[in-house]
């Protein structure tokens, strides 16, 4: 009797589900983190619990050393455009943030911004406008001139693409100067658009591109110690 | 083959995305009625119209990978992707994907250009699906095709918003189906 007692208890261990604690692997490097802007006053943050989603959006990420030229740590999206729960998880986070909040326009710019930009503009019912390089877009457009490390470039809009008044999101895959993503809000203010917030996959905080965009919040999944 | 010679005769999902898109005349160059699709992305519906149809026609179809041509094939392969669970895979110009890369050269009226892949990309016997924009003569997804067969996917059809008239029927593209939603629109379209 007292033996069944035993088998019976031991086969309830057994069914019994194994928790298993998260492991902490300080040995690893940790060169992309998570990171949720802190100074949007009009979005709630999640300040500092991490999106479990996070990690495996960063891993994702493929890091290639001196490209396009030697120096320069290029973070590749495309990596993670080919790990479809990344990938998914990367706009569910953007949708859930700005879904509900007025917000009617997406801009992009060109042209990893086209890639992120209108599957967000889709799920939350805004248009998607893509902000590109000189001579791209027909018809009448807008043009913004931004510095580069040596001489300047211009991104251009379409006129009566967005209107006065009209609350908009800018997407880039990464903000590393922050030259681009200012001109890109210079363009949309000037037509009269607020811009609620300007988002990214990667920030490269070394390279201070935060600071160029003035009052506009920026919201990044991870971040890159990399540049 | 058209969406209105497979079964979508007389839906007004196709009529909506037609009337969305407008024409610029003599751009890049004169004699050219550019299709102009930004004006479709400004209007949530009928983007979203774009992005069903191709979703309803290709979620069982067993494809693991959208290629999307730059930079417009861009805007549409994303979502069509997500909504089927394959990934997205950019053929972009020379010079901008990172790691190793094929390529492929094609014809423009005037001299040459060329598509890279990321190799990695791709795994063989994939099935895989090509979009882009529109259609005219069909040298960028010609491009594409090679691409994608040289890496060893199967490429199962390309797909466009906008083609021209001559794409009726089973025309094919090196030995491949295409699928175009509309044809282009006429100048006395809206515009803003």
């Amino acid at each position: 009797m007292l033996f069944l007692l035993y088998i019976l208890l031991l086969s309830l261990c057994h069914r019994a589900p194994a928790i298993r604690l998260p492991s902490n692997n300080s040995k690893t490097p940790f060169l992309l983190r998570s990171k949720a802007s802190r100074d949007s006053e009009t979005m709630a943050t999640k300040e500092d619990v991490q999106d479990p989603r996070i990690p495996k959006i960063a891993s994702s990420i493929r890091v290639i050393p001196d490209f396009p030229k030697p120096g320069i740590m290029f973070q590749d999206i495309t990596t993670l455009l080919l790990d479809t729960e990344a990938f998914k998880d990367t706009i569910d986070i953007f949708v859930e943030r700005y879904k509900g909040k007025g917000i009617s326009v997406v801009a992009g710019v060109e042209a990893r911004g086209f890639i992120f930009g209108p599957p967000i503009a889709l799920a939350i019912g805004a248009k998607f406008v893509p902000l590109r390089k000189p001579k791209k877009l027909p018809g009448k457009v807008i043009s913004e001139e931004y510095s580069l490390e040596y001489g300047t470039d211009k991104i251009e809009m379409h006129v009566g693409a967005v209107e006065p008044g009209e609350r908009a999101i800018i997407i880039d895959d990464l903000i590393a100067t922050g030259g681009t993503l200012a001109a890109a809000i210079r363009l949309l203010e000037r037509v009269g658009v607020t811009i609620a917030e300007c988002a990214c996959v990667i920030e490269l905080p070394v390279l201070k591109g935060r600071e160029k965009l003035g009052e506009t919040p920026l919201f990044i999944l991870v971040t890159s110690d990399a540049a | 083959m058209f969406a209105v010679e497979n079964g979508l005769q007389g839906d007004p999902r196709l009529q909506a995305i037609s009337d969305a898109i407008r024409v610029i005349p003599h751009f890049p160059k004169t004699g050219i009625m550019f299709q102009d699709i930004t004006t479709l992305l400004l209007d949530p519906v009928a983007f979203k119209h774009v992005v069903d149809i191709f979703v309803d026609r290709y979620k069982h179809m067993n494809i693991s990978l959208v290629a999307g041509v730059e930079a417009r094939g861009f805007i549409f392969g994303p979502p069509i992707a997500l909504a089927i669970g394959a990934k997205f895979v950019p053929l972009r110009k020379p010079g901008k994907l990172p790691g190793r890369v094929i390529s492929e050269e094609y014809e423009l009226e005037y001299g040459n250009d060329r598509l890279e892949m990321s190799v990695e990309a791709v795994k063989s016997h994939e099935r895989a699906l090509v979009i882009d924009d529109l259609v005219a003569t069909g040298g960028t997804l010609s491009a594409s095709i090679n691409l994608l067969e040289r890496a060893g996917a199967e490429v199962v059809e390309c797909a466009c918003v906008v083609g021209l008239p001559k794409f009726k029927g089973h025309c094919k593209l090196k030995g491949k189906p295409l699928y175009v939603l509309v044809e282009p629109s006429q100048l006395d379209e809206v515009t803003f």
